[in-house]
């Protein structure tokens, strides 16, 4: 058999949570190569979510969720740093409009406890309305300092770019097809772009990780697509809203339609949650937007419709067990991290963990003592001082060029992502890195402009370049005439 | 590369008709120095890509193109030692002191400070976000504008068939613009009940194309995963919301939105200035004088005109005053007059006036709320009927424009209101 | 047999509206309009429809890939369509001035096209 490529360990799925163990395990002294299907890391569930690093609280006492959720939350703190991840930890508030509510926080207060959530308290009205002035509903609410929110794309690349810079290997495009077993155990992976070998698979395909399984002969569960969806809103109107993250008291199939700020200050609100058949489908309804909008009322009943920006969805992906389903698969070479579903975010760098520690037993591999931890730092202009602006530009021309007048993203910023290891290959992937098209006008004025800078940087025409998958092509030639002719 | 000064008499932000308009006026008026301060790679502001005919008749008494009517503004304040021009340049920040933060490839960070400093930042597009058309996020939804920069200035076109949501003359333009360029437009829609177009681009881009024209329609939803492969459209009730059971499918690859236009006043709010909230501008007086004494503004970033003409003369307006303050030359002594606009008059400005005492002629520009015929515009303050008006036709799209006379100034009292008298 | 038709004049944004009298396919007379252009244009609009042609032609050596062309007189409207499918296959080289002819006496139509912004 022809191998496009060797490793010993291969990671099916670009997700945070595929990013997250990637990095794990190139700590180790092991080949390991992240396939892709889309043309960037992190389209799928972690690029539309709730953007939440939750304290704990919500998951059963005991389960992969609230264990990993408790441990995953304290590796952030370290990670913020090391990976220079944007962060803000806001703390989370469950609020109760009426006492049969303030019954289910005492609830989630006695369950947050035997998780191990750290510095847990319900607040009464006035506590609730110093943090939060306009949760004019509330009449107490569950206080979970160590919650924050983060940039669960970001999260992602500077996972995935970690592990770049210690030796591990991330291909795009590349879609698995197929397992190749000898003796029952996986010894290569089949691929759209070939067959690569290896001694064994993570499996941490989102909402596509049961076929994954499949395809390699295990059938032990069924992921389902759960549907969210989410209105953005503009930055100027963020104090008329929270400061932090405030859920409803839960409902039964999810956390609720909550009312969260972002960790670049704009506000949202959402999720619902609707069961679906089709894992590709995530459009926006009518009917959902409707009902996101009666449901963020109840919190905050004067919600400034006007100054929605944009609205998305994307589907979570749950487990038929509802627990994440987690280590050694019944086949052998095989290992599952999937159903990862809200906290599934928060708990990736606990899951990534336990996940290498699975694969080391079944190898074996060593540790490397040269594992670089700390990524180089990211350039963010608006962030920079006048004189730090002065001298960058000096230096380097391209950053005294706004592109994103929106975000004062500059050309500068937009090439570096191209460039940067994992780079921005589609106007969305810029998008994501550097915020250019994330504003207020959602692209209006920067995305020809970034489509002109991606063409000029990758080398391609602007009719070749891409919003973001596959046949997502933006702009085309004009109709060709002969020159001149009638 | 240019050396600038620390101190001009006054800085514009904004290198589009407002502002070369601007410029050029503060110069007739005595001003000695003068910086423009514009994002693009050259001057003229979107009239760069609006290839059509049709501006300048009022301004410059012809019919010229908007790269034409750039280059009447261009010609305006070029080779003039006061007037000095930076392209490439964005500004950051305008603080309350006047100066003016900015930067750009050549120059690097800016600091400059005006006497008197003038905002003509323009406008920008509403988006689909902002209007929450349901569906997939597929490639090949645009801005109209976003489109028409493509298809004038970079030379590529948005997709083959063609939907345009919204009838304002952005979206109508484009749909001639893209038949001329060999694409199929498949359709106009609407959400309201009548056309927010001029009339002269209903009958040249539309008819003359045989473009359907759907009133009171909307998209209900954007099919296609990676690039739109279709759309479906329903009929809208008097509230604008879609009639269950009137939903039809359109094919087409590219959807163009032209569904409103809003002040682009990021800089403005950074210096609290007062806003208008249904002009979405900050609120001027006669002069274009901002609440913050010294900072003027003019054009789109007020409130959105209907023609680039009527933005050269407000312009012209703010950059007159502007000069005149630079030079000590404006007389502090004045009455305080509010405007409101009421009944039918949806939008007026200016929204004060800061009337000398021997009185000043003042034009007021409005906005009826919607379609009427044969109505009264009425100017009153108090009991003092100060000016009135037949119209025959008064449309959303189309902004009114009244004279006061200085020698009816007098009859002003504290408040000015404007409104339509539908009994005449 | 005389006929009245109510059309709009789009000669200028004023876009009056106009109930013209057409008597043996002739214009007889028009209301409506503030200014002669108007009864000008329900003559053409009755006779021979006529219309502006805005375009780009491509541009070789210039800032900016295009070059907004303008028609320096009204073509027929049917041939409208046909002038911009001829420009679309039309490259000059820059430098271009403003006013400068980029296609003379187009489709033999007796109208130039000309530049309508300077292109460096």
């Amino acid at each position: 058999m022809d191998f496009i490529k060797e490793a010993d360990v291969v990671v099916v799925g670009g997700g945070v949570v595929g990013c997250a163990i990637l990095r794990e395990l190139s700590k180790y002294d092991v080949k390991c190569v992240l396939l892709e299907k889309e043309p960037d890391v992190a389209c799928g569930t972690t690029k539309a979510n709730s953007a939440i690093l939750h304290a704990g609280f919500d998951a059963p006492t005991g389960s992969n969720k609230a264990i990993m959720n408790v441990l995953g939350n304290r590796l952030y703190h370290q990670l913020e740093d090391e990976l220079d991840l944007d962060i803000k930890w806001t703390g989370s508030l469950v609020v109760a409009t009426n006492d049969e509510e303030v019954e289910t926080l005492k609830e989630l207060l006695e369950r947050g406890k035997n998780n191990g959530v750290p510095d847990l308290a319900i607040l009464n009205r006035e506590e609730v309305l110093a943090k939060e002035p306009n949760l004019t509903t509330a009449v107490a609410a569950l206080w979970a300092p160590t919650a924050g929110v983060c940039w669960p794309f970001e999260a992602a690349l500077r996972f995935a770019q970690c592990a770049m810079q210690n030796g591990a290997e991330v291909i795009r495009n590349c879609r698995v097809t197929g397992f190749v077993k000898e003796d029952g155990k996986i010894i290569a992976v089949e691929t759209n772009l070939g067959v690569i070998k290896t001694k064994c698979v993570v499996n941490a395909a989102g909402v596509y990780a049961d076929e994954i399984a499949h395809l390699a002969g295990d059938d032990s569960f069924k992921i389902h697509p759960r549907k969210g969806e989410y209105i953005l809103f503009d930055k100027t109107v963020c104090n008329d809203l929270v400061y932090g993250v405030v859920f409803p008291t839960p409902a039964k199939n999810s956390k609720g339609i909550l009312v969260c700020t972002t960790t670049h200050g704009n506000t949202f609100i959402g999720p619902n949650a609707n069961d679906m058949d089709d894992k590709e489908d995530t459009s926006v309804t009518a009917p959902g937007m409707d009902q996101i909008i009666a449901s963020a009322r109840k919190l905050i009943p004067n919600l400034p419709m006007g100054a929605a920006i944009t609205e998305f969805a994307g589907l979570r992906a749950v487990s038929d067990n509802g627990d994440f389903v987690l280590g050694a698969s019944c086949v052998e070479g095989l290992f599952n991290a999937a159903g990862m579903q809200s906290p599934g975010l928060t708990a990736a760098p606990a899951v990534a963990e336990e996940i290498a520690e699975a694969v080391a037993k079944y190898l074996p591999m060593n540790k490397k003592a040269d594992f670089k931890a700390a990524l180089p730092k990211q350039v963010h202009f608006t962030r920079l001082t006048d004189s730090e602006k002065a001298d960058l530009i000096a230096k380097e021309p391209l950053f005294g060029r706004v592109i994103c007048r929106c975000e004062t993203v500059t050309e500068g910023e937009i090439v570096a992502a191209i460039k940067a290891p994992c780079g921005a290959t589609t106007v969305d992937a810029v998008k994501r890195r550097t915020r250019a098209g994330m504003g207020r006008c959602q692209g209006g004025f920067c995305g020809p402009r970034v489509t002109q800078i991606l063409a000029r940087e990758l080398g391609i025409s602007v009719a070749d370049v891409l919003k973001e998958r596959k046949d997502s092509h933006l702009y085309y030639e004009k109709t060709d005439v002969k020159g001149g002719q009638e | 590369m240019k050396e600038l000064k620390d101190l001009y008499d006054i800085v514009i932000v904004g290198g589009g008709p407002a502002g070369l308009s601007a410029a050029y006026s503060a110069w007739q008026n005595g001003a000695k120095s003068v910086l423009v301060i514009e994002r693009d790679r050259e001057l003229g502001g979107i009239l760069q890509q609006c290839i059509h005919n049709g501006f300048g008749l009022h301004h410059f008494k012809e019919e010229l193109t908007g790269p034409g009517y750039a280059h009447r503004c261009i010609e305006l304040v070029k080779d003039k030692s006061e007037i000095e021009c930076l392209t490439d340049t964005m500004v950051l920040s305008v603080e309350k002191d006047k100066t003016v933060v900015a930067v750009s490839p050549d120059h690097g960070l800016i600091k400059v400070k005006g006497k008197t400093v003038i905002l003509t930042m323009g406008c920008r597009e509403r988006t689909r976000g902002a209007i929450r058309i349901p569906g997939e996020r597929p490639a090949g939804v645009f801005t109209a504008g976003a489109a028409q920069r493509m298809v004038n200035m970079e030379g590529y076109i948005p997709g083959h068939k063609i939907v345009i949501l919204g009838s304002g003359d952005i979206g109508l333009i484009m749909a001639r613009r893209m038949s001329l360029e060999g694409c199929k437009v498949q359709a106009v829609l609407e959400i309201c009940p009548f056309s927010n177009g001029l009339t002269r681009n209903i009958v040249q881009c539309l008819n003359d194309y045989n473009i359907p024209l759907y009133l009171s329609h909307t998209i209900v939803k954007i099919h296609g995963k990676d690039r739109v492969n279709g759309i479906t459209v329903a009929k809208v009730d008097e509230k604008m919301r879609p009639i269950p059971g009137t939903e039809f499918d359109i094919d087409c690859d590219t959807v163009l939105l032209s569904v409103g236009l809003i002040p682009e006043n990021e800089l403005s709010r950074g210096l609290d200035l007062k806003m208008h909230p249904l002009t979405n501008g900050p609120v001027v007086d006669q002069h274009r004088q901002t609440s913050l004494p010294g900072f003027y503004a003019a054009g789109n970033v007020v409130h959105v005109h209907d023609l680039v003409d009527f933005v050269s003369e407000e312009a012209e307006i703010a950059g007159k005053f502007a000069a005149l303050e630079a030079q000590g030359k404006l007389d502090g002594n004045t009455k305080f007059v509010t405007v409101t606009a009421e009944k039918g008059v949806r939008t007026c400005v200016p929204q004060c006036l800061n009337l000398p005492e021997a009185g000043e002629q003042v034009r007021l520009f409005m906005r009826v709320a919607n379609p009427e015929r044969k109505v009264k515009l009425v100017v009153k303050s108090g009991d003092n009927v100060i000016l009135q008006r037949m119209l025959p036709v008064a449309k959303p799209s189309e902004m009114i424009a009244v004279d006061i006379p200085a020698a009816k100034t007098e009859l002003i009292g504290s408040s000015l209101t404007v409104f339509l008298d539908k009994e005449a | 047999m005389s006929e009245t038709r109510v059309m709009n004049c789009i000669m200028c944004p004023m876009g009056c509206e106009m109930t013209v009298t057409i008597d043996d396919g002739k214009v007889v007379d028009v209301k409506g309009n503030t200014c002669p252009r108007g009864a000008k244009y329900a003559h053409d609009e009755v006779t021979a429809p006529k219309r502006m042609l805005t375009t780009t032609v491509r541009v070789e050596g210039g800032m900016l890939p295009l070059l907004p062309v303008v028609s320096e007189t009204v073509l027929p409207k049917e041939k409208v369509l046909d002038c911009a499918a001829y420009l679309r296959g039309v490259t000059v080289k820059a430098p271009v001035k403003t006013g400068d002819v980029i296609v003379e006496d187009i489709l033999g139509l007796g109208v130039n096209i000309i530049a309508s912004r300077d292109m460096l």
